[in-house]
Parts: structure tokens; C-alpha cells; sequence
């Protein structure tokens, strides 16, 4: 008998009542009346929330329009020599002769990528009631560990389309299929007498910048609102 | 340390590999307890740490109008997912499967030690990184490792914490919640050189430069490592989708850095559709952290070409689960997300710290969590029960309603008076506690008496009269009890005696 057979052998045992038959429910008995979104927002007051709430969790926050992008980017990447970069966001980037591209690349080991100063990248989503950037390895996002190894992230977010109030109104617009990573603020430890401190292991900064109406290039799969 | 089944497997000490998670020749929670609460370093560290999580968690909480409904709806997919276990999990394997990764099944600690050892073996490496994990703490996931030549580094700063101090945890979320500052920096200063990067010198206490010292330390480890062990926080049987939240980076670092990424995993921790995600991902960072949401969460299916390990490995984990599962009171326990709000209000833990709970999961959910998986056999796991004052807070913060009070009560009727239980499969009567014999005979005598109103009184007069004899401690089987607690002084006139004065009447 397998390790597997004994496991599924004891828990049909444990839920079977004497002498009676395990039941066939479908999961209708849980009861699913709590809100979908706490409180009614306009598309603006949801990208004012997401933008207090990334504040308060530590996140540097900035809003421009396509126009201004180029120029707050050079603005946030002055201190950087070298900016990681996913495929589909060289477009949009400054073109400081003093900054040099890296593109994101399956053969760049960890140790490469720990040389790396900054990078930037969009998002699939963003999440205004808890203050939350959600990544899905999209074409302008890259592979999960570029947001993880470099110590500066810069982040950015459509808005207000790439905005949503919560939680249970972001997983139906998610792909489970692709790996996600779920940002809320820079990197952080409580561990030692609960006083918190940001960058342990992942960035120690992260700005995520708001672009707003002149901004019309739109990802397949990002939801209208 | 020996026989610490928790324990971390830092170089020098003697962790037994695992066989079924006791805790052999610790003390039982009482003597541990007195030990604990004699140290007033420890309680200031607790009752600091404790109350102000307790705190931010309430206003977290608070946040929320839909509280009490996540809390209801998060009990009923729990609930449901354990009366039908076996087709979530054969669900979760033909999902797992079928997005790349190896799903392997462990009935106890001693063959999930053998399956993960197997596949660090089959990679080559001589060293792991890890994730935080309840599991493999249980099953002394380190210590089996040690033995077979292969080096576990915890990568959660507090686990390192724990690592290098060659200690034990003492909280679910916090586990070195029972160190200070100037602690940490010693052990830094002490330990670090000896595992790989040593601490910068000098090295002041601030939590700042610690955790700088931290990064530098582990940095060299997550670029270098070629397979990563973890735990999960959820796993999804509809999508076969796992599930780590985290703060550091660690966890990231982890599962997406290494090659092998092997995750050691509950079997209590599926659940049906990635939707029922909705409901956790609201009420575990809030319960837990006490943040809206925590900094980092990681959700991986199988594996992905080019992004994260090639090759991924699921060891499912009963050891002790489906006996606990058999326990229709007991059962619920099964239902924690292991967020830890229960340890943070608890006036026990508070005071008793986590280490006297002898187990891996300390506080009021390991006072019934412990003694289900292990059994109440031993001395340690049959005084669990008893580490609690039934004041029922941790059921009000549980935010899957565990009824935490109702299991401890269960719990110890079952340690006093035996009756049925399962274990290792198997239907048992459990015998009453040693302990308990000297008890069960003192309540028989008491009812021979009861039933007898004339003894009973000229027993009361016969007392009264001798009172100035009575002692201030009991002797025999009642002296452990009269060691913490002070003998009432036996009244002058029994209740009886002074009605009949009073009233004039017997009746």
C-alpha cells in the first residue's frame, strides 16, 4: 500500500460517519455574503486609495502622464548605472546616454542580476483597498526574480484601468496559470522587537508611478473599467 | 537541545532525525510555564511584542464591515474541504501534475524526511535554502537533513535568529519574538562567521543595521543556492496553484532563485477554488500582521519555462492530520491558517512564552493542535490541554472561528477519563492519564459521602473542630496542586451548621 493509499484510505475512514456515506456536497454551502467592495468609489477616488495606501505601506508614490513619463523616469533613475529591463517596455524609457539596458534574459545568472542597479516594469493589476501592485510575468513585466533581486523597482500602473477596489473583484481578471507576485510596499521585517524595517531581501525601494489619461497604449487581458 | 523535534539544525547540535514529532524529555507545560514566567526579561519582551500586535490587529480588523461574513465563510470552505479531503487532494494532484510538478504522499514525519533527503540527494547539493515552514519543523525537517549530510539555512530573519542561537522558536509568526535587540546583535557577533559571511564589524543593536547584516549574510546563500525547500500558506486543488505569503524577500527569493523548489505541505492546507483565495488573502494578513495585506505574496502552478525552478516536487503531509480529522470536536483545529492572532492575546502565552508549550505550535492552538497530532501519551502532550484559562479570547480572534475552549475541554475529559481516539489510523481506547487515578478515586470517595447526608455532616463538625490541624499544604497526590495554589483555611461552622443557628431549621 502507498503512502498515497493509506492517506486517502484514513481520511475517507475520518469523514465517513458510522456506518453511514460520505456526503457529495459542491462547496454550495458556504455562505458567500460578505462585500465585494467595502465602500463606493469613482474610478479617481479608487486611484487616490491605491495611491494613500502604497504611501502608507512605504512606497513612493508619483502620478505624470504618457507625456511626463520619460522624464520622471530619468528623475527616479538619476542615481542608477544600469536598468533591467522586460521586452516590452524599451519604448518608454529615457535615453540618458549615461544609463545602460539590460534586457531581461532566461541565460543572466543571479549573480548578474545582483549587479544590476534598478528596473522597471509594468503590472497586470493594481489592488486600491490594500495598497497592492500585482505582477504575472506579463511581456512588460519579465521574469518574477528582476522585481525581486535589484534593490530599486519602479512600477508602473495604468490608471485608472489597471485599478481595482479589491481583492475579490482582482483574482477573476488573474491567470493562476501564470506565476503571480503580489507587491505591497517595499520589502519589510518585524522580526526584531517589532520594529519595522524595509529592504531585508527584496528592493529596498519601490515607486510605482501612476500614468494617467494620455497614456493609451493598453496590454490584451487588462480589464476596461 | 536533544530531541527537540523543532529545533533548527545548526552546526554542533544534536538533532535525532525524525520519527513522529514528540518531544521526548521535555518538561510538561506547568514545570516549563514556572520556569518561564521566573524570567521577567521574557515577559517584558512578550507583553510588549504581544500587546502591540494585538492592537494594530484589532484596527486592521476594524477596517472591515464584512468581518464577522469573511470569518463565517472562511469556516464553511475550511469545513467543507475536510468532509470531502480526499477529492480536493486527488484534485490538486492531477493539477499539480499536470502544470509540470511531482506531487508525493508522506503518511508520517519519518517518510516525508525520507522523500525530500531522496530528492536533495538526487540534485547533488550538499545545501538547501529554506522558507519559514511550520511543516518541516514538525517533522525535524533540519535535523534529518543534518544527518544525511546536507545543510538546511533558514532564511527568515527570525528562523536565522533562531538558527544561529541554536534555540528553538517561540512563536508561530514571530519566532524569536522572545529575543531583544542587544540579544540578536551578540548572537550576530558570535554566530554568523561560523555559517558563511560574518556579521560587519562593528555591529551596533539597531534593528536596522541587524537586518542589513541579515541581507548581507543570506545574499550569498539565495545567489548561490541550487534547490530551496518551503512550506505553503494555501494550496489550490481546482488550479494546483500554491500559495506564500510573506514580508523579507526571503520567500521569493527562494522560490523563485533555485533550480528544485521542494514544498512541504499540510494536507489540511487546500482548498477548493482559486476564488475561496478571496477570503483568506483578506483575513490572514489582517489577523496575522495586522497589515491590510503583507509586502510579499508568491503564487506559483507547476512550473513555467524560463521563470522560476524546472523542476518542482509537492510532498503532501499527514502525520497525525487524518487522526485528527477522525475527531469530530477535534477536527476544526484543522481548519488554522496559522496567522497566530490566538498566541497574541492569550494571558498564558503571554506570561508562559512559547518554549513551554513544548511543541512547534506554541499558544492556544497548540495547546489542541499538539496533543491531536501527536497523541496525549506523553506527559508534555497530556498537560497541553490544561495550558489555558478557558477565557475563550482566542476564539474571538480566530478568523476561522475555531472554537478553540471547546476543543481544550474535549481534550482534557479525554486525558482524565480516556475514551476513543484514533491513531495511526487506527480506532484506540485511550486509558486515563497515570496522574488522574488518584483524582478519579477522590471524586468516587466524594460521592460515597455525598449520597450519605448524616456522614457527610459529622464529617464537616469533625473538620471544623480540627481546623487549627489541617495543613497548609496537602500531602501525596495533592501536593503538586497545593505547590501554586494556597490551601483555603476550613471555616469555624460548616454552611449547614449556621443555617440550622440562624433559621432555626435543618431544612
Amino acid at each position: 500500500m502507498t503512502g498515497k493509499d493509506r492517506i486517502l484510505a484514513r481520511i475517507r475512514r475520518a469523514v465517513t460517519p458510522p456506518g453511514g456515506q460520505a456526503g457529495t456536497g459542491t462547496g454550495a454551502d458556504v455562505p458567500r455574503d460578505y462585500l465585494r467592495v467595502h465602500g463606493a468609489r469613482t474610478p479617481d477616488e479608487r486611484v487616490d486609495l491605491l495611491a494613500a495606501n502604497l504611501a502608507e505601506y512605504r512606497a513612493r508614490v508619483h502620478r505624470t502622464d504618457g507625456d511626463g513619463l520619460r522624464d520622471l523616469l530619468g528623475r527616479l533613475l538619476a542615481d542608477a548605472a544600469t536598468v533591467q529591463l522586460p521586452p516590452a517596455l524599451g519604448h518608454r524609457l529615457p535615453s540618458e546616454p549615461s544609463l545602460t539596458f539590460v534586457p531581461d534574459r532566461a541565460a543572466q545568472t543571479p549573480r548578474e542580476l545582483d549587479r544590476v542597479d534598478a528596473v522597471v516594469t509594468g503590472c497586470a493589476l493594481a489592488i486600491a483597498e490594500t495598497g497592492t501592485i500585482v505582477l504575472d510575468g506579463g511581456p512588460d513585466q519579465g521574469r518574477r526574480r528582476i522585481t525581486l533581486v535589484p534593490d530599486h523597482h519602479i512600477c508602473l500602473v495604468r490608471v485608472p484601468d489597471q485599478v481595482v477596489d479589491s481583492v475579490p473583484e482582482a483574482l477573476p481578471l488573474l491567470d493562476p496559470r501564470r506565476p503571480l507576485t503580489w507587491i505591497s510596499g517595499p520589502s519589510a521585517t518585524s522580526d526584531i522587537e517589532l520594529e519595522r524595517v524595509e529592504g531585508v531581501h527584496g528592493p529596498r525601494r519601490l515607486d510605482v508611478v501612476l500614468v494617467g489619461a494620455s497614456d493609451r497604449g493598453r496590454r490584451p487581458g487588462a480589464r476596461e473599467r | 537541545m536533544t530531541g527537540f523535534r523543532g529545533a533548527t539544525g545548526a552546526p554542533g547540535t544534536t538533532g535525532t532525525p525524525g520519527t513522529t514529532g514528540t518531544h521526548l524529555g521535555m518538561p510538561a507545560f506547568p514545570e516549563a510555564a514556572r520556569e518561564a514566567v521566573r524570567d521577567g526579561v521574557l515577559r517584558a519582551n512578550l507583553r510588549h511584542a504581544t500587546h502591540t500586535i494585538r492592537d494594530k490587529r484589532a484596527r486592521a480588523v476594524a477596517e472591515l464591515a464584512d468581518w464577522d461574513r469573511l470569518r463565517a465563510a472562511g469556516k464553511a470552505v475550511k469545513d467543507h474541504t475536510l468532509r470531502h479531503l480526499d477529492r480536493y487532494l486527488l484534485q490538486l494532484e492531477a493539477a499539480v501534475t499536470a502544470a509540470g510538478g511531482t506531487v508525493h504522499w508522506a503518511v508520517d514525519a519519518d517518510e516525508a524526511n525520507r522523500i525530500v533527503t531522496e530528492l536533495v540527494r538526487a540534485t547533488g547539493e550538499r545545501e538547501v535554502v529554506k522558507v519559514k515552514s511550520m511543516a518541516t519543523q514538525e517533522i525535524g525537517l533540519n535535523e534529518a537533513l543534518e544527518a544525511a549530510g546536507i545543510t538546511a539555512y533558514e532564511t527568515d530573519l527570525a528562523e536565522l535568529i533562531v538558527q544561529l542561537g541554536h534555540d528553538r522558536p517561540s512563536h508561530i509568526l514571530v519566532p524569536a519574538i522572545h529575543r531583544n535587540r542587544s540579544e540578536i546583535r551578540d548572537l550576530f557577533r558570535a554566530e554568523m562567521g561560523r555559517w558563511g559571511r560574518p556579521a560587519p564589524d562593528p555591529l551596533g543593536d539597531d534593528p536596522r543595521e541587524l537586518a542589513e547584516a541579515a541581507r548581507l549574510h543570506l545574499r550569498e546563500k539565495f545567489l548561490r543556492a541550487k534547490v530551496a525547500v518551503s512550506g505553503a500558506n494555501f494550496m489550490v486543488a481546482e488550479t494546483g496553484t500554491i500559495v506564500v505569503l510573506e514580508s523579507e524577500g526571503n520567500g521569493r527569493m527562494c522560490l523563485t532563485l533555485p533550480e528544485t523548489l521542494i514544498s512541504v505541505v499540510g494536507i489540511e492546507k487546500v482548498v477548493p477554488t482559486f476564488r475561496d483565495l478571496e477570503i483568506f488573502l483578506q483575513t490572514l494578513p489582517r489577523s496575522s500582521t495586522a497589515e491590510r495585506m503583507n509586502p510579499y505574496t508568491t503564487m506559483w502552478t507547476g512550473t513555467t519555462d524560463g521563470d522560476g525552478p524546472s523542476a518542482f516536487h509537492l510532498v503532501l503531509l499527514d502525520n497525525g492530520r487524518t487522526d485528527t480529522l477522525a475527531d469530530e470536536t477535534g477536527r476544526q483545529a484543522l481548519r488554522c491558517i496559522r496567522c497566530s492572532a490566538c498566541l497574541n492575546v492569550c494571558p498564558v502565552y503571554e506570561r508562559a512564552g512559547g518554549h513551554a508549550y513544548g511543541s512547534v505550535y506554541p499558544g492556544p492552538i497548540g495547546a489542541v493542535l499538539s496533543p491531536q497530532l501527536r497523541g496525549t501519551a506523553s506527559e508534555i502532550d497530556a498537560s497541553l490541554p490544561y495550558a489555558s484559562t478557558l477565557c475563550g479570547a482566542c476564539y474571538d480572534v480566530c478568523p476561522v472561528a475555531i472554537d478553540i475552549p471547546d476543543i481544550l475541554v474535549h481534550l482534557r475529559e479525554r486525558v482524565a477519563q480516556g475514551g476513543p481516539a484514533t491513531r495511526d489510523g487506527i480506532r484506540v481506547r485511550i486509558r486515563p492519564a497515570r496522574r488522574h487515578t488518584a483524582e478519579r478515586a477522590a471524586v468516587r470517595a466524594s460521592r460515597l459521602l455525598l449520597d450519605r447526608p448524616g456522614a457527610l455532616r459529622a464529617g464537616e463538625r469533625l473538620l471544623a473542630r480540627a481546623r487549627r490541624l489541617a495543613p497548609r499544604r496537602l500531602p501525596g497526590p495533592g501536593r503538586a496542586w497545593t505547590d501554586t495554589r494556597e490551601l483555603p483555611l476550613l471555616p469555624a461552622e460548616s454552611f449547614r451548621d449556621w443555617w440550622t443557628r440562624e433559621r432555626g431549621t435543618s431544612q
